[in-house]
C-alpha cells in the first residue's frame, strides 16, 4: 500500500534525527565542522521525508482508504474535500505527525539561516532540536502510529496495528510493553480488514474555526522549541551573553504570535460554535494553551533587560526552561485528556513517554542551568528600585503568579483525586476570582512602565509623566462612564486601567510624532511612519499594548454586563431583554446537503431601537444523534445579540431560545487584529538594527570560554 | 424615672416594628412557598441560575447551564421540580453534591484539601512578593561589576541614534 512509503518516510526522519544528535555532539567536541555539516543536512532532510509522511495521510483521506486505521477514524465518504485534508490533524495520531512536520519545518528554516553569528551555538542547537523533534517521532512512530492498517483479531475484534498479525504481539504483551505492541502488531492469527465507511469528524470539529486553530497552537507550541534549544546551546557552550537571546528574538516573537492566533481563534471558535455565549471557559485544554503564552509573555519582555543591562541571565534561562516545559505539557494534555481523570491518562498509550520526556528534559535544563550559575551572574547592579528594570520585574512576577493560579487550578484535580480519590472540578469562578484582582496591577504596570526609564527614574518626573495628562483623561472618562450608567465599581476599576493604559500610549505616539514633525519638519503622517519604522520593537509593542487596552475593554464588558435568558416561545410570541424584543415566527428544516446531517432553524424577528430584522438560529442533529447548536449574531461595536435555538417542538409550534446580550464583545475582536498587527509591527525585520546587532556583536566581550 | 419609661416605650415601639417585619416577611414568605407549591411557574432563567454553578455529569468542566446532553436536560429538569416544591438554590446545590460528590459544583469547596486551592495562589503572590523585594534590594545593594564599563560601551552602540536624538529633543520640549 502506498502508505507504507509514509511509514518508511517516518522511520527515516527517526533514523537521520537521532543521526544529526550524534553528528553534532561529536563534530562540537572535536571541533570538526564536517560532522557539523552532516548533522545539519540531516536534520535538513527531516522536513522533506515527514512533508512527504504527511501529504500520504491526506491522500489516504481523499482516496477513501478505509484499510488505514487513521483515516477510517477521521474521514468518511461523505466528508467534505476541504475536511479530509484538514482531518491530518483531526485526531491524535495524525496531530502528533502533524506536530513532527511543523517541527522539521521549524528546524530546516534555523539551519538554512546564516550561521555567522553563532556558529559554536549551533551544534548543540542541532542536538536539543533533533532530541525533541526525535522523541515526537518516536511516539508517532511506536504508540500513535497514524500509517497503522486495520485488522481482524481471531476473537472477531478490530485492530489497528502498523505491521499486522505477529506472535510479537504476545510477547511484548508478556514483558509489559502492551502500548507499543498495540500499536506495532495485531494478535496472531489476525486477517486484514477493510471497512465500507469511515467514521468521519466529530461535529464540533467540522467547523471550519477547527481547521486553523490547531495548526496555530501547534506553530506556537512548535515555536518556542527554537529559543529553548538555542537557550541550552548556551548553557552547553557556556556562551551565556545575549547571543542566543538576540539570534531568536524574532523566533520567539513569532511562536507567541501564532500561540496568540491559535488562543484567540479558539476563543473565536468557542464563540461561534459552541453556544454558550462566551468565549473563554477556562477548561484544561485552554487552560494548558494559555500557560505557556503567559510565561513566553514574561520572557519577552525579561529579555529585553537582558539586552539593555546584562541582568536577569538566570531568570531568563529559567522562563524559557518553563515556556518549553508547559508547552510539552500542553501538548500532552491537549493529546492525553489526564485533566479530565486520572484514568484516561492510564488509558492513553501515549501518557508514560509524555511524562517519561518532560521530566527528562526539566531534569536536564535545570541540572545544566544549576551548572552555569556562576557564569549567568548579572554584569550590572540595580542602580534603582524605581526604574524600568524594577518594573520588569514586578511585571515578571505578577505574569508567573497568574501562570502559577491557572497552574493550580488546572492540575488541582489530579492530585486531589491522587491523593484524597476525591474527583472535584475547577471551573470557571475560580480562575475569575483569583486570576481577575492580579491583572489590576498588572494593567496598571503597563500603563506605568513605558514612562518609567531605564537604570533610574526620578519620582518627580514620573509622577507629573504619569498623572498630567492621562490622571484628568482617566478621570473625565470614569465620571461619563458613570453617569452614562456603568455603576458597578470594579468594572469601572477595569475600565478605568485600561483607560489609563490607553491614553499613556497614545501620549507616546504623539509625542513621538510631534518631535519628528518639529524638528525634521516631516509632515504628521511621515512622522508617524517613520517613529514606528524606525522603532519596530518599542512601537509595535506599544500596538500590542493597545491590543491588551482593547481586550480588556471587551473582558469587562462581557464579564460585568453580559445578559441571558431562556424561554420557550409559541409561534408568534416574543420575549425581551434589555431593549430587544424578538418574537418567533416559524420553525423549518433546511437541506444540509450531507447525508447524516439534518438542520433544523427557526425564524425570529428581532426589533431594537426601532429597526427590525430577521434572524435565523439553527441546530444540526448528526446521525449519531449529537447536536450543535451555533448562535445567531447580530452586533456591532457596544453589543452583540447572540441567539440560539435551544429546543423545539417537532411540529413546530414550540421553541425554545436561549439569548445573551454581550456588551462590547467586539472590542476583544479587534483587539485581537491589533495584537497580531502589533506583533507583527515589533516583529519586521529592520536592516539598520540588524547592522547594529552585527557590530554590537563584534565589539561584545564574548563572557567565557567555551 | 420618666427618661427609663420613654426607654421603655421606644423599645416597645421598636418591638412592635420588628413584629410587624417579622411578620411581614414570613407572609411574605408564604406567598412565595405557596406559590411554588402549586406549581407556580418556574422560568428556564431561574432553573439556569441554579444549573450554571453545578458541572455536566458526563462532560468534563461543561457547566449544566450550557450543556445539550440528556443527562443534562434530567439534571435541569430535577432542579425545576425542587424549585417548584419550595427548594432554596443552595440547599439543591446542597443535594447535588450530597448525591453526586464534589465534582459537580464549579466552584470548588473552600474547605479540607480542596480548600487549598483557593489559599495556594494567595501564598503564591505573598511568596513571589517577598522574593521581588529580596532579589531587588539584594541587586541594588551589589557592587559594581567591572564589567559594567564595557557593558555601557555596548549598550551605547545599540542605542539608536535616531532614538538618544529623539529623547534629547523630548527632554527640550518638555521643558
Amino acid at each position: 500500500m502506498i502508505t507504507d512509503v509514509g511509514l518508511i518516510a517516518v522511520l527515516l526522519s527517526f533514523a537521520a534525527s537521532v543521526y544529526s544528535i550524534a553528528a553534532a555532539v561529536h563534530g562540537a567536541r572535536n571541533k570538526r565542522e564536517d560532522w557539523v555539516t552532516s548533522a545539519r543536512n540531516a536534520a535538513l532532510v527531516i522536513a522533506p521525508l515527514l512533508t512527504l509522511a504527511a501529504l500520504l495521510i491526506i491522500y489516504s483521506n481523499l482516496t477513501n482508504n478505509y484499510r488505514l486505521e487513521y483515516t477510517a477514524h477521521v474521514s468518511s465518504r461523505s466528508t467534505p474535500t476541504v475536511l479530509k485534508i484538514t482531518a491530518l490533524w483531526g485526531g491524535q495520531n495524525g496531530s502528533l505527525l502533524f506536530w513532527s512536520w511543523l517541527m522539521s519545518v521549524f528546524v530546516a528554516g534555523v539551519m538554512l539561516r546564516k550561521w555567522d553569528k553563532n556558529r559554536d551555538l549551533m551544534p548543540y542547537v542541532i542536538a536539543v532540536a533533533e532530541i525533541t523533534q526525535g522523541f515526537f517521532i518516536a511516539l508517532v512512530v511506536l504508540f500513535a502510529n497514524p500509517f497503522a492498517k486495520l485488522w481482524q483479531a481471531p476473537t472477531g475484534e478490530i485492530v489497528g496495528a502498523v505491521f499486522g498479525a505477529s506472535g510479537l504481539f504476545a510477547t511484548l504483551n508478556s514483558i509489559g510493553m502492551s502500548g507499543i505492541a498495540a500499536t506495532l502488531f495485531a494478535p496472531a492469527g489476525s486477517l486484514p480488514f477493510t471497512p465500507a465507511d469511515g467514521q468521519g469528524l466529530a461535529p464540533l470539529l467540522r467547523h471550519p474555526g477547527m481547521i486553523a486553530h490547531p495548526p496555530f497552537l501547534y506553530l506556537g507550541f512548535v515555536g518556542f522549541t527554537i529559543p529553548f534549544a538555542f537557550a541550552m546551546a548556551a548553557l552547553i557552550t557556556g556562551k551565556t551573553n545575549d547571543a542566543w537571546i538576540r539570534t531568536t528574538r524574532r523566533w520567539t516573537l513569532m511562536a507567541w504570535l501564532f500561540l496568540g492566533i491559535g488562543l484567540l481563534l479558539g476563543a473565536r471558535w468557542a464563540y461561534d460554535v459552541l453556544g454558550w455565549g462566551g468565549y473563554w471557559g477556562w477548561d484544561a485544554v485552554e487552560n494548558a494553551a494559555l500557560m505557556p503564552w503567559i510565561s513566553g509573555t514574561a520572557f519577552l519582555h525579561s529579555v529585553m533587560i537582558q539586552e539593555k543591562r546584562g541582568m536577569f541571565k538566570t531568570w531568563n534561562m529559567f522562563l524559557i526552561i518553563l515556556t518549553f516545559a508547559q508547552v510539552i505539557l500542553g501538548t500532552f494534555i491537549t493529546r492525553t485528556g489526564i485533566i479530565s481523570s486520572v484514568h484516561s491518562f492510564a488509558r492513553s498509550s501515549i501518557g508514560v513517554p509524555f511524562l517519561a520526556f518532560t521530566a527528562i528534559m526539566l531534569v536536564g535544563s535545570v541540572g545544566l542551568l544549576l551548572a552555569r550559575l556562576d557564569d549567568l551572574k548579572g554584569e550590572n547592579k540595580l542602580d534603582s528600585l524605581l526604574s524600568r528594570e524594577a518594573a520588569f520585574m514586578a511585571q515578571n512576577m505578577l505574569f508567573i503568579i497568574i501562570n502559577l493560579a491557572v497552574a493550580i487550578g488546572t492540575y488541582f484535580p489530579i492530585f486531589s483525586e491522587l491523593l484524597t480519590n476525591n474527583k472535584i472540578t475547577v471551573g470557571a469562578p475560580y480562575y475569575q476570582s483569583v486570576v481577575g484582582p492580579l491583572l489590576v496591577p498588572l494593567v496598571l504596570l503597563m500603563g506605568i512602565a513605558p514612562l518609567i526609564s531605564w537604570r533610574a527614574a526620578s519620582a518627580q518626573a514620573l509622577g507629573k509623566n504619569a498623572l498630567t495628562i492621562p490622571g484628568p483623561v482617566t478621570l473625565a472618562a470614569l465620571v461619563l462612564l458613570f453617569v452614562t450608567g456603568t455603576r458597578n465599581p470594579f468594572a469601572l476599576l477595569g475600565l478605568g486601567l485600561v483607560i489609563y493604559a490607553g491614553v499613556i500610549i497614545v501620549i507616546e505616539y504623539v509625542r513621538g510624532v510631534r518631535a519628528r514633525h518639529k524638528a525634521i519638519g516631516e509632515s504628521w503622517l511621515l512622522a508617524l511612519w517613520n517613529l514606528v519604522g524606525r522603532n519596530r520593537r518599542r512601537y509595535g509593542g506599544y500596538l500590542v499594548h493597545v491590543s491588551i487596552v482593547l481586550m480588556g475593554v471587551g473582558i469587562v464588558g462581557t464579564h460585568f454586563y453580559q445578559q441571558e435568558t431562556q424561554q420557550a416561545l409559541a409561534v408568534g410570541q416574543s420575549l425581551k431583554i434589555g431593549d430587544y424584543q424578538a418574537t418567533f415566527r416559524q420553525l423549518e428544516l433546511v437541506p444540509s446537503g450531507q447525508a447524516d446531517k439534518q438542520i433544523v432553524s427557526a425564524r425570529v424577528d428581532v426589533q431594537h431601537g426601532g429597526q427590525t430584522w430577521t434572524m435565523r438560529p439553527y441546530q444540526e442533529i448528526y446521525g449519531n444523534g449529537e447536536r450543535m447548536t451555533p448562535p445567531a449574531l447580530w452586533g456591532n461595536m457596544q453589543q452583540d445579540f447572540y441567539l440560539l435555538l435551544g429546543g423545539y417542538e417537532s411540529d413546530g409550534s414550540l421553541a425554545t431560545f436561549k439569548v445573551f446580550i454581550n456588551p462590547l464583545v467586539n472590542w476583544l475582536w479587534l483587539g485581537g487584529i491589533m495584537f497580531i498587527v502589533g506583533t507583527l509591527v515589533a516583529a519586521w525585520p529592520d536592516m539598520r538594527e540588524e547592522r547594529q546587532a552585527v557590530r554590537a556583536g563584534r565589539r561584545a566581550p564574548s563572557t567565557v570560554q567555551a | 424615672m420618666q427618661k427609663a419609661s420613654g426607654k421603655r416605650q421606644a423599645a416597645g415601639r421598636m418591638g412592635k416594628w420588628a413584629m410587624a417585619l417579622v411578620a411581614g416577611v414570613l407572609v411574605g414568605l408564604l406567598i412565595v412557598g405557596a406559590a411554588a407549591a402549586q406549581g407556580g411557574k418556574v422560568t428556564d432563567d431561574q432553573v439556569n441560575a441554579v444549573a450554571k454553578q453545578l458541572n455536566c455529569p458526563v462532560c468534563e468542566n461543561v457547566p449544566l447551564d450550557v450543556c445539550e446532553t440528556q443527562a443534562c436536560a434530567q439534571w435541569r429538569d430535577l432542579i425545576r421540580q425542587k424549585l417548584a416544591t419550595g427548594d432554596k438554590p443552595e440547599q439543591i446545590i446542597a443535594y447535588f453534591r450530597a448525591t453526586y460528590g464534589d465534582r459537580v459544583l464549579q466552584s470548588p469547596p473552600r474547605e479540607g484539601f480542596t480548600g487549598l486551592i483557593w489559599s495556594l495562589p494567595f501564598v503564591g503572590l505573598i511568596a513571589g512578593l517577598a522574593i521581588l523585594v529580596v532579589v531587588l534590594r539584594r541587586m541594588a545593594a551589589q557592587p559594581k561589576a567591572e564589567a559594567e564599563v564595557e557593558v555601557e560601551a555596548k549598550t551605547d552602540a545599540v542605542a539608536d541614534e535616531y532614538r538618544k536624538r529623539l529623547e534629547r529633543e523630548l527632554k527640550e520640549l518638555d521643558k
